[in-house]
C-alpha cells in the first residue's frame, strides 16, 4: 500500500505531530510525506530526513501559504489517484484539511486512530475516550487523522528520502487568510512537552494562574495547559485546552491543580504517565485517575512546592 | 438571509457512557439524550445573528431517528423558525449525513450552515467539512467570533497554536467551537410556542443518495481502567514521591 502522510508545518519548520503519521503510515506500506506551503523548501528537507518516508512531495505556491483547505484539498485529492491511503495528524490543520479530501474521494473518514489493526481496520476513541471501537472499512482509498500520542515518533534522522516538486496548486476562491494571532512562546508545545502543569477554575482570575502556575512550570521547565472551565472563564487563551475537544496530551508527569477532572477533560491526558492532582476537595473526580494526590489548598500547597522541587 | 443549522441528538455531555457487555456499543437505553453542545452554540449563534438583523429565518435539521424531533423542538425552542427531520433508526456516517445535508441546501438555498465542529458521541469532526467539500463552499472551522456581512463572513478560529482569522465568500459552512457563545435556555412560554412551529417528516429515501455505512464497526469496548494512586499527606511527601518517579 503507498500512503500519503500530510506533513505539519509553519513553511519553516516541520512539527512533531507529523513523526507519530509517519509510524501510524508505515504500519500500512510505503510512506510518502506531502509539503503543502509557500517558501516551504526547508520544511521538503527535514521530512526527506525522516527514518521510513521514501519519497516527499513539495507542493510551494502561494495559495498554500496558510493551508487553506479549499486549496489543499483538490490537490490532496488528485494526488490520491496514485496513493491508497491518506493520513493526517489530527490536529486543527489535519481535522480542517482530511474530512474535506474525504468527500472529494467519497470516502469515509477514520477520525484520531490509536491503532493499525490490519490494512482496514483501525482502533479509535468514541465518547470522550470512554470506549475505544474496532473499525473497518470498505472503501478501496483510506483517509485517516492519527492520535499522536497513541503512535512512536519516527526519528528526525536516518532517511534519505527523494523530493519531488508537485504542481496544479491554485486558489479555488472560496476563502482567503486575513491574519493570526499565535503566542510566541519559549515553553515546550503541549502536545510534546514531557512535563505538563495545568490549571483550572479554582484558580480564579488570569493574575491567580500566572501567579500560581507559572512558576512552578518554569521550575519543572513545563507546559503549561488549562481545563475548559479555565479557558472558558477567560483565564488563559484557548490554545491551553486539554480535553476532548482540546489537545490530547500524554507527557511523562501531569500536575493538575484545581481541576475537578470532568469526563472531558479526563479525555486529554488520562494516557499522561503520572498524573499528580493537587485539590481541596477529596471527593474530586481527578483523584481517581491520580497516580499522586495531596488534597490541600492550592494557593498553599503549590508556592511551596514550586519552592521545594 | 437563510441559515440552516444541522443538530444531532446524542447522549447528554453530563452522562458517563457505559460500554454493553457484549462489545456491541454503549448502552444508550434510558440515559439521557440532549442536543449536542457544539450544536447548541450553532444555533444560539444563528438566533443572536436574526436578532442583529442579518439573518431573516432558521431552519434547524437532523438526521436521526423520531426522538430527534425532542432535540429539534428544543432548537425551535431557542428560537429557530422551523425545522426538518430526516428519519431514520439506522446510524448515518458523517459522509452520509453531509450527503443528505447537501441535497437540503439545494432545496433550501441557504447562504450559510452552522453546525458544531463535532458530536460528542461518535467525535469524528467531519461533516461540517464534508458538507463544504461536497458544495463547493468555503468552509471556517472551530470558529470563535464570526462577523458576517452580506456577501461574506470572517471567521476567527481556534487553532492549535492560538487563533487564526479567515474570509469566506457566502455560501459557506462555519462549524462552532466552544468559546462562540453561551446558548440560552429556551423560556417555558417559548418551548410551548415551538409546540406549533412546522416540523417536516422526510426520510433518506426523498433525498436519493446512497448513505450505506462505509464502517464496520466489529468491536467496542472499555479503554484501560486507571488505577487510583496513593494520597499523600503534604508538600514534602508529594516532592518525595515525584523524586521517586523520576519526575523532578
Amino acid at each position: 500500500m503507498k500512503t500519503l502522510v500530510l506533513v505539519e508545518h509553519d513553511n519553516t519548520e516541520m512539527k512533531d505531530a507529523t513523526l507519530a503519521v509517519v509510524t501510524a503510515a508505515s504500519q500500512l506500506g510505503e510512506v510518502h510525506a506531502l509539503v503543502l506551503g509557500s517558501g516551504c523548501a526547508s520544511v521538503g528537507e527535514q521530512a526527506a530526513k525522516v527514518a521510513g518516508v521514501s519519497t516527499v512531495h513539495v507542493a510551494d505556491d502561494d495559495s498554500l501559504a496558510n493551508q487553506l483547505p479549499e486549496n489543499a484539498a483538490p490537490l490532496i485529492a488528485t494526488l490520491m489517484e496514485s496513493h491508497d491511503a491518506f493520513l493526517a495528524p489530527a490536529t486543527t490543520t489535519g481535522k480542517n484539511i482530511a474530512p474535506r479530501v474525504a468527500a472529494l474521494l467519497d470516502v469515509m473518514q477514520i477520525s484520531d486512530i490509536l491503532s493499525v489493526e490490519s490494512a482496514d481496520t483501525f482502533t479509535r476513541p468514541i465518547y470522550a475516550g470512554n470506549a475505544i471501537a474496532t473499525v473497518t472499512t470498505s472503501d478501496a482509498k483510506k483517509v485517516i487523522t492519527v492520535r499522536g500520542t497513541a503512535f512512536d515518533k519516527a526519528a528526525t534522522e536516518g532517511g534519505s528520502a527523494s523530493v519531488e516538486a508537485v504542481g496544479g496548486a491554485a486558489d479555488a476562491g472560496l476563502s482567503s487568510f486575513v491574519s493570526e494571532e499565535i503566542a510566541k512562546s519559549e515553553r515546550p508545545e503541549l502536545t510534546s512537552a514531557k512535563i505538563i502543569v495545568s490549571g483550572g477554575r479554582a484558580l480564579g482570575s488570569s493574575e491567580k494562574f500566572e501567579e500560581v502556575i507559572t512558576p512552578l512550570a518554569d521550575k519543572l521547565g513545563a507546559g503549561i495547559g488549562a481545563s475548559r472551565a479555565a479557558v472558558d472563564a477567560g483565564y488563559v487563551p484557548n490554545d491551553y485546552q486539554v480535553g476532548q475537544t482540546g489537545k490530547i496530551v500524554a507527557p511523562e508527569v501531569y500536575i493538575a491543580i484545581g481541576i475537578s477532572g470532568a469526563i472531558q477533560h479526563l479525555a486529554g491526558m488520562k494516557d499522561s504517565k503520572t498524573i499528580v492532582a493537587i485539590n481541596k476537595d477529596e471527593d474530586a473526580p481527578i483523584f481517581q485517575v491520580a497516580d499522586i494526590g495531596l488534597v490541600a489548598d492550592l494557593f498553599d500547597a503549590v508556592p511551596e512546592l514550586t519552592g521545594k522541587v | 438571509m437563510k441559515i440552516l443549522v444541522p443538530v444531532k441528538r446524542v447522549i447528554d455531555y453530563n452522562v458517563k457512557p457505559r460500554v454493553k457487555s457484549d462489545g456491541t456499543g454503549v448502552d444508550l437505553a434510558n440515559v439521557k439524550m440532549s442536543m449536542n453542545p457544539f450544536d447548541e452554540i450553532s444555533v444560539e449563534e444563528a438566533i443572536r445573528l436574526k436578532e442583529a438583523g442579518k439573518a431573516e429565518e432558521i431552519v434547524a435539521v437532523s438526521v436521526g431517528p423520531q426522538k430527534a424531533q425532542e432535540t429539534l423542538r428544543t432548537a425551535l425552542a431557542m428560537g429557530a423558525d422551523r425545522a426538518i427531520l430526516v428519519m431514520t433508526d439506522e446510524e448515518v456516517e458523517p459522509l452520509g449525513v453531509a450527503k443528505i445535508l447537501a441535497k437540503i441546501v439545494e432545496e433550501e438555498a441557504p447562504k450559510l450552515v452552522i453546525t458544531g465542529k463535532q458530536a460528542i458521541d461518535d467525535d469524528s469532526n467531519q461533516t461540517g467539512q464534508m458538507l463544504a467539500a461536497l458544495l463547493g463552499w468555503g468552509q471556517g472551522t472551530f470558529a470563535n467570533t464570526v462577523e458576517l456581512d452580506a456577501d461574506s463572513i470572517e471567521v476567527k478560529r481556534e487553532i492549535d497554536g492560538g487563533l487564526q482569522t479567515v474570509k469566506l465568500p457566502l455560501p459557506a459552512v462555519v462549524t462552532t467551537d466552544l468559546r462562540l457563545n453561551e446558548p440560552r435556555y429556551a423560556s417555558l412560554p417559548n418551548i410551548m410556542k415551538a409546540k406549533k412551529k412546522p416540523l417536516d417528516e422526510k426520510t433518506p429515501a426523498d433525498y436519493g443518495v446512497d448513505i450505506s455505512p462505509r464502517l464496520t464497526t466489529t468491536n467496542v469496548s472499555e479503554p484501560p481502567v486507571r488505577q487510583a494512586g496513593e494520597i499523600v499527606e503534604d508538600v514534602d511527601a508529594l516532592v518525595a514521591k515525584l523524586k521517586a518517579v523520576g519526575a523532578i
